[in-house]
């Protein structure tokens, strides 16, 4: 029988069952890599459920650093009877099944193509045990003691991520450790040798962190001066609000007076939670909301009011499967649509597209200055993946001489020089005016803010004329935000490369996996990350300089691409969407193999200019 | 509505408060509601209240959301920042700019299908979370702006202008807020300015969530018989549990007083809301015996009227929050970014 033999690149997969304190011990595995220098890429798989509902978290070990989902699995940790089957079914042939054998089960419940290796977990666990919780929580640890033994862990590094974890909390440190040693030890008895997944001390870690999206994306706020955060619990944002409130009571009470700096709001609904947000960017505080799909369609007559009567707002949606409640612990980059024309009349939205939480921090704290200086609602469009797994990434950066862009705000002194203010009138030619806040001046400047037409001094008025004034500068407004918004970046293929692929967000991972194996199989890409719309020049230029340009989503209906026709003015005809939706973060090998086909079939049509390179 | 507009000159003897401003400053532009619409007569009571507490205007930002009353804060205080925002979420974008800034007075105004229908969730939450706010609901049982259909407070069995009678429950605003947790809580008639301007003036002073639900007939719509907030029916009905007297904290509290079943209640500001009972056996900061009273007077079918109730110990979203005491809109990075120092360390733990 064929036997999955590798050193730091495989995957092992935990099936495990909700709320059952399978979390920290996976995670503990899953770290214990990163100290020993080797890339991980761990992600939950998990139901919209508290408790008894079947979980899993998988964990691609890379000692490349390729981040993205692998797909396949080589060695299932099967915790949970309820999907017992499934799992072993998915494992890769030659690949490996780790169970608890305290029970003897059929060997129909076998494959014969896999290796089963058990080991009596809750016969170990009560015997050591009396409490029931204990029994279930230390069960955990027994079985990643077991897994290091098997695979070379070092038990030093698991001791260290211990000690971390339960400092300050000698009672748990100790158990903790017993447990872990306890499966060690009798695997190195008992499992010699059972395993071909062994790890390496490596050096490919660095100074990364492992952070999760949202809370980069909380943080980015924090750094960027946001001062309110109003929001409503929906999955998979809730966190980046709660990371938000951490980070703050932590980062931003006076010292002096222990008041708090920031104010955080969990609002009835998501209707109140974007108004909180409105009335605050309004009055010249930095507010943002988070939320995912079915917040921004709650959201959007406010979104509406915001663009038209120009109040700076930062939604940032963490995009799960939809439509409707769709899949609420799935992953999709499916909102796109609705955040860049939310809300009824003509608008246009500008949207930024981070790749890990690096960019989440980036463009979080990115998002507060452009909002004040387009005053306009700016959307981050981030997601499950992102959101809510740790990922490795580059060590959050922030240049302390960076200051905030608070936009065009006439104060009293200009006033006061007899500086003209007329609230919706473009001064500069950008189409963006001058804002005053309330509270600024006795007598000048004050003004009216509505949803309802004006003139370019916001004063009420249904004329035909100061209606198209407003929507033209509204477009050169979105203009003058091109200028604005991070720009896309190129990954140039190594060879002349007549394809093209345009990605963005968390595709980025497995896109650079993907490109990295096209190439080797004589494929060669150029690709664009597109990291905002509205779309730059580049993305024009970038599309028209190849014959053919993949453009690579995680939806049904090609939303990007829809919008790239749209708002770019490409050509569709050279566009092919490559397109995953099924809630699974897209991975390497699909990208891998649709491109492969496509240019496959692509070669072998009579017509020339349609070669592949 | 008027077209003649009112010269912005005025005669050099009219009065000036210690501002030195004329009722006039504190004026808006013309009104474009009905001649004789109760709304007016409301915007006229609160251009009389903050000229009389001689706030300077554009101290004051005024929120509101759609349909007739939320029209109006564009007629009064002229020089205050005004906001029009969206149907019943006005409660919402208030609670936002008061966070934004508590240095302001914040005074919502909304009407009865704005705060009873589409915003009767934002308007419950409001007062739950004690923004700090005086909200003005301009209340007429009508939808005016569309023509005449009921609102959610009209009286069950009152009858519409074309003849339609009202199957549907009221909602009665003033014991929702008192449920949720208002903390100052008025009934008044847009027809009395005598009792409403003070009850006004109490309401800005008070530091918590203030809700005046002023009963305003609709001329065009709901000022015939059958109606329940027509003038007639509120004057007949009008039953008032107390006057209410006002001395803001930075004038000395000198005025005689002999007069017996007199309640004095201090707010937080420093400033006393006198109470001179009508009704002996009322007493406004008891919250058990407001809602009784309430609901006899509303089986009585009587519109009971004044200061409904008051926490004397009242505390804002701000306190709640344990919010910086300087407002939000004015601190910069060195106030709020935690600097590349502290991301090192955020760093460090994160590996």
């Amino acid at each position: 029988m064929k036997r999955i033999e590798a050193v730091n690149d495989f995957v092992v997969k935990f099936a495990n069952v909700n709320g059952s304190g399978s979390a920290s011990a996976n995670e503990l595995f899953a770290k214990s890599f990163l100290r020993m220098g080797i890339p991980v890429s761990p992600r939950n798989i998990f139901p919209s459920n508290i408790q008894g509902l079947p979980t899993w978290y998988e964990v691609r070990v890379t000692e490349k650093g390729y981040l993205g989902r692998r797909g396949g699995v080589d060695l299932m940790v099967a915790m949970n009877p309820q999907t017992w089957n499934q799992d072993v079914a998915e494992i890769d042939p030659g690949g490996y099944l780790f169970y608890d054998d305290t029970k003897p089960l059929p060997k129909s419940k076998f494959r014969d193509d896999i290796h089963v290796v058990g080991m009596p977990l809750t016969e170990i666990a009560n015997a050591n045990y009396t409490d029931a919780r204990e029994r279930q929580l230390f069960k955990n640890i027994i079985y990643v003691g077991a897994l290091a033994g098997m695979m070379g862990i070092e038990p030093e590094v698991i001791a260290e991520l211990v000690g971390e974890q339960y400092k300050g909390k000698e009672k748990l440190l100790k158990p903790n450790l017993n447990a872990f040693h306890m499966g060690l030890n009798w695997a190195k008895e008992h499992l010699k040798d059972a395993m071909g997944l062994k790890v390496q001390r490596a050096y490919n870690v660095g100074e990364q962190i492992f952070i999760e999206g949202n809370a980069a994306a909380a943080l980015g706020c924090v750094y960027g001066g946001a001062t309110v955060c109003a929001w409503y619990p929906i999955t998979p944002s809730s966190s980046l609000a709660e990371a938000f409130q951490r980070y703050c009571s932590k980062l931003r009470v006076d010292p002096v007076t222990g008041k708090n700096k920031f104010a955080v709001v969990q609002a009835e609904d998501e209707l109140a939670s974007i108004g909180i947000v409105v009335g605050a960017g309004w009055n010249g505080a930095r507010a943002f909301t988070s939320t995912s799909g079915p917040g921004i369609s709650l959201m959007s007559e406010f979104i509406g009011l915001a663009y038209f009567a120009e109040i700076p707002v930062t939604i940032i949606d963490v995009q799960r499967g939809g439509p409707s409640t769709g899949m609420p612990t799935r992953t999709q980059q499916s909102d796109l649509i609705a955040c860049a024309y939310a809300s009824h009349g003509d608008t246009k939205h500008v949207l930024l597209f981070p790749e890990d939480p690096y960019e989440c921090f980036e463009f979080a704290a990115a998002c507060l200055d452009l909002a004040d200086r387009l005053q306009t609602p700016v959307f981050m469009m981030t997601d499950l993946d992102i959101g809510m797994n740790q990922r490795l990434c580059k060590p959050l950066a922030w240049d302390d001489s960076r200051q905030y862009d608070r936009g065009k705000v006439m104060t009293a002194e200009m006033l006061e020089a007899g500086k003209e203010f007329g609230r919706y009138l473009d001064v500069d030619g950008d189409g963006i005016p001058y804002r005053t806040l309330p509270g600024t001046h006795p007598t000048k400047g004050a003004y009216f803010t509505r949803g309802t037409s004006k003139n370019a001094y916001a004063t009420y008025s249904e004329a035909g004329a100061d209606y198209v004034y407003n929507m033209q500068r509204l477009l050169e407004k979105h203009e003058t935000a091109k200028t604005l918004v991070p720009k896309p970046q190129l990954i140039p293929a190594k060879e002349p490369a007549r394809f093209g692929a345009i990605f963005y967000g968390s595709t980025s991972p497995a896109m650079h996996e993907a490109l990295d194996a096209l190439a080797w199989q004589g494929i060669f890409v150029n690709a664009l990350r597109v990291r905002a719309f509205p779309f730059q020049d580049e993305i024009n230029d970038f599309v028209a300089s190849h014959t053919k340009v993949f453009v690579i989503e995680q939806n049904r209906d090609a939303q990007l691409k829809t919008l790239l026709i749209n708002e770019a003015g490409v050509n569709p005809a050279s566009l092919i969407s490559i397109l995953h939706y099924d809630g699974t973060p897209i991975t390497a090998r699909y990208i891998t193999k649709e491109i492969a086909e496509i240019v496959s079939a692509l070669n072998i049509r009579p017509i020339k200019r349609d070669r592949a390179a | 509505m008027t077209y003649i507009t009112k010269p912005r000159l005025h005669h050099p003897t009219l009065p000036q408060n210690k501002l030195g401003y004329t009722r006039r400053d504190y004026e808006g532009k013309v009104s474009t509601l009905c001649a004789g619409c109760g709304h007016d007569s409301i915007s006229a009571a609160l251009i009389q209240a903050f000229w009389e507490l001689a706030i300077e205007p554009h101290r004051v930002a005024k929120l509101s959301g759609i349909g007739c009353s939320s029209k109006t804060p564009d007629y009064f205080l002229g020089n205050s920042h005004g906001f029009n925002t969206v149907h019943g979420r006005m409660p919402s974008v208030l609670t936002g700019a008061n966070l934004a800034n508590r240095d302001l007075i914040y005074l919502g105004v909304s009407g009865d299908g704005d705060s009873a229908s589409i915003g009767l969730g934002q308007f419950a939450h409001v007062m739950r979370r004690g923004v700090n706010m005086t909200y003005i609901l301009e209340n007429n049982g009508v939808y005016g702006l569309t023509k005449g259909q009921f609102s959610a407070t009209a009286d069950r069995g009152s009858k519409a202008k074309k003849g339609a009678v009202n199957q549907d429950s009221a909602i009665d605003t003033v014991s929702l807020a008192l449920i949720m947790g208002a903390t100052y809580i008025a009934r008044s008639f847009s027809g009395d300015k005598k009792q409403l301007t003070p009850l006004i003036k109490a309401a800005i002073a008070h530091e918590g969530a203030a809700f005046i639900d002023v009963i305003s007939p609709c001329v065009a719509f709901n000022n015939h018989p059958g109606s329940t907030k027509s003038y007639d029916y509120v004057r007949e009905h009008n039953e008032a549990v107390n006057r209410l007297d006002f001395w803001p904290s930075r004038e000395a509290i000198t005025v005689d007083y002999s007069e017996g079943g007199v309640i004095e209640v201090p707010q937080h500001d420093g400033s006393i809301v006198r109470l001179r009972k009508l009704d002996s056996g009322y007493d406004p900061t008891d919250k058990i015996n407001a809602i009784t009273h309430i609901a006899q007077a509303s089986a009585k079918g009587e519109v009971l009227t004044g200061l409904l109730y008051v926490s004397p110990d009242a505390e804002d979203l701000h306190a709640h929050l344990n919010t910086y005491e300087m407002a939000f809109n004015k601190l910069g990075e060195k106030d709020l970014c935690p600097g590349a120092g502290m991301l090192e360390k955020i760093n460090a733990a994160l590996r």
